[in-house]
This record gives C-alpha cells, structure tokens and sequence, in this order.
C-alpha cells in the first residue's frame, strides 16, 4: 500500500481542535507568521513551486490565478472562498469547515496576504448552518488573538474576513455566479474571458477578486510549513498533480467518510482504504469527482487518480470536485441518471437555451422512460439532445450535466434497452432501490 | 406595519458595513427578515428590507424568488427535509421518504400537515453523501438515518 501522509488532517481528531487555544498549541497560525514576514510574490512563488491546483473541480494552477492580480494595492482586492459545495457526491469542504474551521482562516490569511487582499468573503451554501457557525466561531477567534482586524501582528496591513451564507441555488458555485449572488444579485453567470476581463483583474465590485474553493486555501499550510519544493515531492502520478487532496467517498463502501489521499495513489488502494465495495457484491461502475464527472467502467482499476483522469477518457472522468460515488451491481443506472438529470434540470439558471431547452427535454423523456412509455428511439434522442448542449452551454452547468448521461449510455445501452423493452413491469420500484 | 425592531435594524446596519454596497447586505438581510417574520417572506417583509437598502422592492423581489431557501409561504413549524440525490438514493433515501409521507399524510413535495407541524420535502445533496441518508431539521442535521430514527425524531419534535 502507498503511504497517505496527513497533511491537511493531521489535527483532525484532535479534541477540541475547532477551538484556537488547541488549534494553536499544534502550531496554529506559525504558518501565518512565517508567510506574513515573506513578500506576497515569495508566497505565489511558494504556491508555483508547490504545483497546487484548484481543489473547487476544475484544477486550473492557482499561482497563475493569483499572478494575475495587481501587484499594487490602489484599489481593495478581495478574497473569495467557495463555500456553496452543491456538488452531488461532494461532502469535504462541509467536514473541513466543521472539524478544522482554523486551517480554513489561517489558510485565507496567507492567500489574501499573497494576493494583497484585506477582505475576505466565505461564501457558504444556505444549508451549512453548522460548518458556518463553527468557522464564524473561528473567525471571531482569531479577530480576539489579533490575527485578524486592523494593523495585523504590527505589520501595517488589514485582515477582515467575513461570512456570507447562501440562500439555495448549485449554480452559485460558479465562479461569477458567486460574486454576482455576493454583490446581492440573482445568482446568474456572467461573461467569461476573452469577452471579459478576468475576475482577478474585475470582479467583485469590479475590483480584483480572487475566488478559490475551501480546501484550495487550506492546502497553503502545508505548502508554507514544507515549502514548495518539499510539498511538490508528494504525490504518486503525474508531474502535473503533485500533493493530497480530500476526497469524500460514498455510496456502496464498507467505510464511506473523507480520505486525505495522496495524488496519484492507485485507483484500486483508494477503493481498499474506504473498506472496499460492500460485502457480497461486486463494483458495477463510479462518479469519480462528483456528478458533473460522468459514470467510470469497472475496469481498469490500477491507474494513478489524479488530475490527469482516467486514460479512457481524461475530459470526462476527472477528480472534479472530489466527490467518489461508487455504485454495486444493484445499482439500476436508468433512475440514477434520471435523478441526476432532474437535478441539474432543476438546478439550471434559464440564462441560456442549450442548457435550459436541454435540460427541460432530458427531463420529460427518462421521464417517460422511467414511467415505462419510453420508445427505442428515444436513446438517440437522448444523445442528439447531449450533444446539442456539450459546448455550446454558457457556463460549465450545462457541460456538466451531459457527461453523466453519455457515460451511462455508452456504458449501459443495454440496460436502457431492456428497460424500454421490458415495459412497465420490467421497471424499478424506486422503494428497492437501497436494499 | 414595521416587524422590524430597533434591534434587528442595528443588525441590518452591522451586515451593511461589511460589504462596500448596501445592495450586498440583500441576502443576509432577506435571512434576518425570514426570522423575523416566523420563517417565510411575505410581501411587507421584502418591502422592510428594501426601504433600508434603499432599493426598490421589485428588486428584492427579482433576488429573493431566485434562491430557493427564502419561504414564498409559510411552512410547518418543522421542515423536515430528506436528501434525494444518488449518494443518498442508493442508501435508502426513497423508503426514508415514503415512510415519512405515510406517517405524516403529507407529500414530500413541500406539504404541511393540517396541524400546521411538518414541512416534508425532498431536497438535493446536503453535502452529508458519506453519512446516507441525509436529512436536515432547521439547521440541524441527523445522518445515517433510519425510519425508526426518523420516527423518533418526529415524535420528539411534535
Ligand atoms: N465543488 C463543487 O461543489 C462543484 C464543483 N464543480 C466543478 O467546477 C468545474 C468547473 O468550474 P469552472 O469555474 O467553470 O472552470 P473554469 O476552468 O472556467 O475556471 C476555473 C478557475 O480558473 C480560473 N481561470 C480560467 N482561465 C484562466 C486564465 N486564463 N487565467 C487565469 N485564471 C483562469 C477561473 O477564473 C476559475 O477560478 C467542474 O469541472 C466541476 O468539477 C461543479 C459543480 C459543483
Ligand atoms: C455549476 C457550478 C457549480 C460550482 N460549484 C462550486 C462549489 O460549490 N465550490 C467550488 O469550490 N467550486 C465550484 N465550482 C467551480 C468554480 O466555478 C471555480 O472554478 C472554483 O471555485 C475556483 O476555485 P479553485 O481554483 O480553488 O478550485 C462550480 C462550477 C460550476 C460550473
Ligand atoms: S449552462 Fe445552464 S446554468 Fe449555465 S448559464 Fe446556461 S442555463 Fe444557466
Ligand atoms: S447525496 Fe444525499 S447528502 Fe449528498
């Protein structure tokens, strides 16, 4: 088995860990003063260094994000964490925020002194009234410790984080719907570059703002207390997807929960380390990064699980947001497709027509299908339907949707047809499903 | 008629300073006033919070039927919400449900029982997918559970 050093988790079963005093007799907010007395390109370089990507779902290298703003400090810059973790599948930002809420404000510290930044934003999903509570608590900690407010540790500079909840709606994870839901609009996606500027550049208020997920800015611990070149030696497979990352695994396992895995670690001992597929049953397929990820084959099973995706099919099958579904072979993959397309047809913003005519389609035909009305020819429709959405959707939402459904045709067409041919009787009684 | 005290005025306030525009204080101000009005917005609660925003009701209108959170109507006094995505789906998430919707003579669909009690809906990922299933009570959240859990709960809640 592959070592799984504890990076993020090291603390994590510590009693009272969520408290300051036990946060900072394991070394809490060392790492805050070391990258303080650096310069904020010492710590980006540090991050460069480190080969760290967005841990959010879409892995872009978060130096080149953090690059991209203003060196100066003319106008506010703001950090902005994505907290709204709607991901179905996705639970490991929630676990972080309620066990360490300290490595989330400690790790904003550093970014926002690396960016320049004197506020922060935690943008948390409505529903996290318990993670929000505990790293409210923390943040007011840290206000009493002196590590946040006014002319921080004597070093002239202003830290103020502040948490924003949410109010209901997946696609406020997006980036730009974020900041417009922040500034108190509708949650709606706007334009991305080259039609607009980066949010690093304008953003929130128009002012440069960086948005970086929970766990993203948490790993800056690690990566100030090793340096860049040690956390960079961490990891199993590719050059590209260096260090740990939290993974939430559910579903069919033995021991389903949050795993700190090392980058890179054989699919297969990511399987072993939560218990394995469940007693008596065997592996029929798994989401590997939450559900905008599409459904994976059974085999292979040995290949390093990083960023660089599984080699049958890297655009699909990614480690997204970290959330690994695992399905036994009892799973029938016609009612779970159709709850994922209900989901994002129910998640959809309306702004564009591929996504929300899409969406609206798929909705009424696994409908039908699922209702044991559906026709042969329905399959195809399915497709045409996908591939009238992949790229042409205005933002990843619509792009997400489809994967799961072209992964469980072209992995189980036969299951549709036997449920279409089948008729009513062959149907699922939803009340077995689980069983 | 203002619900509003002095008191939830000052919190109104507090919330504004923290963003550079009052605007940004929308949606932590529509959860005040959902509090305020006993957990849904009606009409005049959407106009309290616009006139110390300062913008026009429409607006807050516009914000607040985007977000599903924020009660269009009154609910029961408990909103018994149960998870139905895939995670938890495959764990029992649909017996859960129609356990509840036998029990409380409600459909998961947002009902309220007749003594105005329960709220039972269905709702997307808690985020709780390696503790399925997942079901959240106002805030609170109960994991792995059960239907005899379930009932317990509900007769503790009652
Ligand atoms: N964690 C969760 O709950 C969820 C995660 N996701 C994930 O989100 C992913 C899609 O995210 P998007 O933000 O749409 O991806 P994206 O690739 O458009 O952007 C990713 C990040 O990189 C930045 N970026 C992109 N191009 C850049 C450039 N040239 N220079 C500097 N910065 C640049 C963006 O500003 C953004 O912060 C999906 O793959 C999915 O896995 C989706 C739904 C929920
Ligand atoms: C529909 C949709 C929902 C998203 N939800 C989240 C989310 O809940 N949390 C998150 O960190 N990123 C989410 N993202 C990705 C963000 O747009 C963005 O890439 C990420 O926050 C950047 O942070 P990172 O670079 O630290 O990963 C979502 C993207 C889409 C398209
Ligand atoms: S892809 Fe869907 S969610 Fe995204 S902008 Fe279009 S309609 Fe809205
Ligand atoms: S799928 Fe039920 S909590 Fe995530």
């Amino acid at each position: 088995m592959s070592e799984q050093p504890q990076l993020l988790y090291k603390h994590r079963h510590v009693p009272g860990i969520n408290t300051i005093d036990v946060w900072m007799a394991h070394g809490g907010y060392e790492n805050f003063k070391k990258a303080l007395a650096m310069e904020p390109d010492a710590v980006i370089e540090e991050v460069k260094v480190s080969g760290l990507r967005g841990r959010g779902g879409a892995g872009f290298p978060t130096h080149i994000k953090w690059n991209a703003v203003p060196k100066n400090r003319d106008v506010e810059h703001y950090l902005i964490i994505n907290a709204d973790e709607g991901e179905p599948g996705t639970a490991k930002d929630r676990d972080l925020m309620n066990g360490l809420p300290h490595l989330l404000v400690e790790g904003c510290l550093i970014s926002m002194h690396a960016i320049r930044a004197s506020k922060c934003y935690i943008y948390i999903r409505g529903e996290y009234i318990e993670p929000w509570k505990s790293v409210q608590k923390a943040i007011n900690e840290a206000y009493e410790k002196g590590f946040c407010g006014k002319n921080v540790l004597g070093s002239g500079l202003d830290f103020d984080i502040y948490t924003h909840l949410g109010a209901g709606a997946y696609e406020c994870g997006e980036e730009s719907a974020l900041m417009s839901s922040l500034m108190g609009e509708r949650g709606m996606p706007r334009m991305k570059p080259p039609a607009a500027p980066l949010p690093m550049i304008s953003g929130a208020w128009k002012r440069p703002s960086v948005v970086n997920n929970v766990e993203t800015v948490s790993t800056l611990l690690p990566i100030i207390e090793l340096g860049g070149a040690k956390y960079a030696e961490i990891g199993y497979g590719s050059p590209r997807s260096r260090g740990t990352k939290l993974f939430s695994i559910s579903g069919h396992v033995e021991k389903p929960g949050v795993y700190e895995i090392v980058l890179g670690t054989p699919f297969s001992e990511v399987l072993e380390l939560c218990g394995g597929v469940r007693k008596g049953h065997t592996l029929k397929t798994y989401i590997p990064g939450g559900s905008s990820m599409g459904f994976a084959p059974p085999t292979p099973l040995d290949y390093p699980f990083d960023y660089e995706g599984i080699p049958a099919n890297t655009k699909t099958l990614g480690l997204g947001s970290g959330g690994l579904i695992v399905f036994d072979e009892t799973t029938p993959i016609v009612p779970i497709t159709q709850r994922l397309v209900d989901f994002y047809h129910h998640e959809s913003c309306g702004k564009c027509t591929p996504c929300r005519e899409g969406l609206n389609w798929l909705h009424k035909i696994y409908g039908r299908i699922v209702a044991g009305a559906g026709k042969e020819s329905d399959i195809d429709l399915i497709w045409d339907i996908c591939d009238s959405i992949r790229g042409k959707s205005f933002c990843a939402l619509g792009e997400g949707a489809i994967w799961p459904v072209m992964t469980s045709l072209l992995l189980f067409r036969d299951e549709y047809l036997a449920y279409i041919r089948g008729g009513k009787d062959a149907m699922t009684d939803l009340t077995t499903i689980g069983l | 008629m203002s619900k509003f005290t002095e008191k939830d005025k000052a919190r109104l306030d507090e919330l504004i300073s923290r963003y550079p525009t009052k605007k940004a204080a929308l949606l932590p101000s529509l959860w005040v006033a959902q509090e305020v009005y006993g957990g849904w917005l009606p009409l005049e609660a959407m106009d309290e919070v616009a006139q110390h925003l300062e913008l026009p009701t429409a607006d807050v209108q516009g914000v607040a039927t985007f977000y599903t959170m924020y009660n269009k109507e009154p609910r029961g006094q408990h909103a018994i919400e149960i998870c139905h995505n895939v995670s938890c789906m495959v764990l029992g998430a649909e017996q859960l449900i129609q356990h509840c919707e036998r029990k409380l003579g409600v459909s998961a669909t947002g009902e309220t029982t007749a003594d105005g009690v329960f709220t039972l809906a269905r709702v997307e990922c808690l985020g709780a997918c390696c503790n399925a299933p997942a079901v959240q009570v106002g805030g609170t959240y109960y994991e792995n559970v059960t239907a005899e859990q379930m009932d317990a709960l509900l007769e503790k809640l009652k």
